[in-house]
């Protein structure tokens, strides 16, 4: 039987494929233990009795009141968060309504839905282009463990196993009031944070 | 409102020419042997009273003893529409004969097919796993997977 005319056309990508699936397995097989929540801060702060300096305050006053949010929304949870952004809950009474399209101008990534494998590198990516410091929460069960689909054979059972995460919001999809909450969680959070920088101006001097 | 075509009809239609071709028929759908699919597909599209020219969706069934392929046709410029199926026997090495070369729709969703069941489609020009990624390990949709 003869073929159509475009037959060459037809999507012969096989390298890529390859490299793809090689990339996948990759982070797969790196990936069957959750990496550790982020949360020596508060170990130092009960531990060492540390006080923030005024310098620390006003940075993470200015940190924690300039969320700004990576675009990386894969699923379902994505409506609630962009209900909370919507004019009706406004988290841009918290300095945070610019969803950034570049992540190296974000800094908070929102995880909003379900993560599968093929996908899994990708979001990996969007986390290694932001810019330090960065805060990740995630959204809704799947987030947290993969939810009703943790036993499916193509999705990651929780985004801590890529990412670390810093605040979990639970909910199938959590309300926006669940989610303004976790997002004033981590803005507490950051609130305790220690900073060691050096101003290049003060360098420079 | 598309008419869709009773299967016993058609059945009867192309046993005249072909008369070993067909395995089943109901109202609902015509089986046919798996051998004489491209044959079959062939005429539905070609002649003139039945012009299916469209391929609306290629899906498979696991019934443990075989696989069913059901594949739903219609003609857009009579509007009416059939259920063809074909069954393809044993579990190992599942192959049917592609229908890329009579309908172009028919690539990526056979190619699903493959991917999430493993049935071959001999003749398809890339047959490759198009929902999963190259490198996992078994084809999940099968009755038998995990």
């Amino acid at each position: 039987m003869e073929v159509g005319r475009s037959e060459k056309n037809i999507h012969l990508e096989s390298e890529l494929d390859r490299a793809e699936g090689e990339q996948i397995e990759a982070l797969r097989a790196h990936s069957q233990k959750p990496i550790p929540d982020p949360d020596e801060w508060l170990d130092e702060e009960l531990r060492r009795n540390i006080l923030l300096t005024s310098l620390d305050a006003a940075i993470n006053w200015a940190r924690r009141s300039s969320l700004w949010t990576a675009i990386c929304f894969p699923a379902c949870c994505a409506f609630e968060l962009i209900t909370t952004a919507a004019s009706r809950f406004d988290i841009a009474r918290f300095g945070m309504e610019i969803l950034r399209a570049s992540p190296r101008q974000a800094d908070l990534m929102i995880t909003a839905g379900t993560l599968t494998w093929k996908m899994a590198p990708q979001v990996r990516r969007i986390y290694d282009q932001m810019a330090e410091p960065k805060w990740v929460i995630a959204m809704g069960a799947c987030a947290i463990s993969g939810g009703i689909f943790r036993s499916s054979y193509a999705v990651v059972p929780g985004y801590n196993r890529i990412i670390p995460v810093d605040v979990y919001v639970p909910g199938c999809p959590p309300r926006p009031e669940a989610l303004l909450y976790g997002i004033r969680m981590l803005q507490h959070k950051i609130s305790k944070r220690h900073t060691d920088i050096v101003l290049p101006l003060l360098q420079t001097g | 409102m598309t008419v869709y075509l009773s299967g016993s009809k058609i059945a009867k239609q192309m046993t005249e020419n072909f008369p070993e071709a067909v395995a089943e028929a109901s109202d609902q759908a015509v089986v046919v042997k798996s051998e004489s699919l491209l044959e079959v597909a062939q005429y539905l599209k070609s002649s003139p009273e039945l012009d299916f020219d469209y391929l609306t969706s290629i899906t498979a069934v696991d019934y443990y003893e075989y696989f069913e392929l059901v594949y739903q046709l219609t003609s857009l410029k009579h509007n009416h529409s059939l259920v063809l199926k074909t069954r393809c026997y044993g579990r190992d090495k599942p192959a049917v004969l592609s229908v890329v070369s009579l309908w172009r729709g028919a690539d990526f969703q056979e190619r699903e097919i493959y991917d999430l069941m493993g049935i071959r489609f001999n003749g398809h020009p890339n047959l490759n796993r198009i929902v999963l990624w190259q490198g996992f390990e078994g084809h999940p949709l099968c009755k038998d997977y995990l």
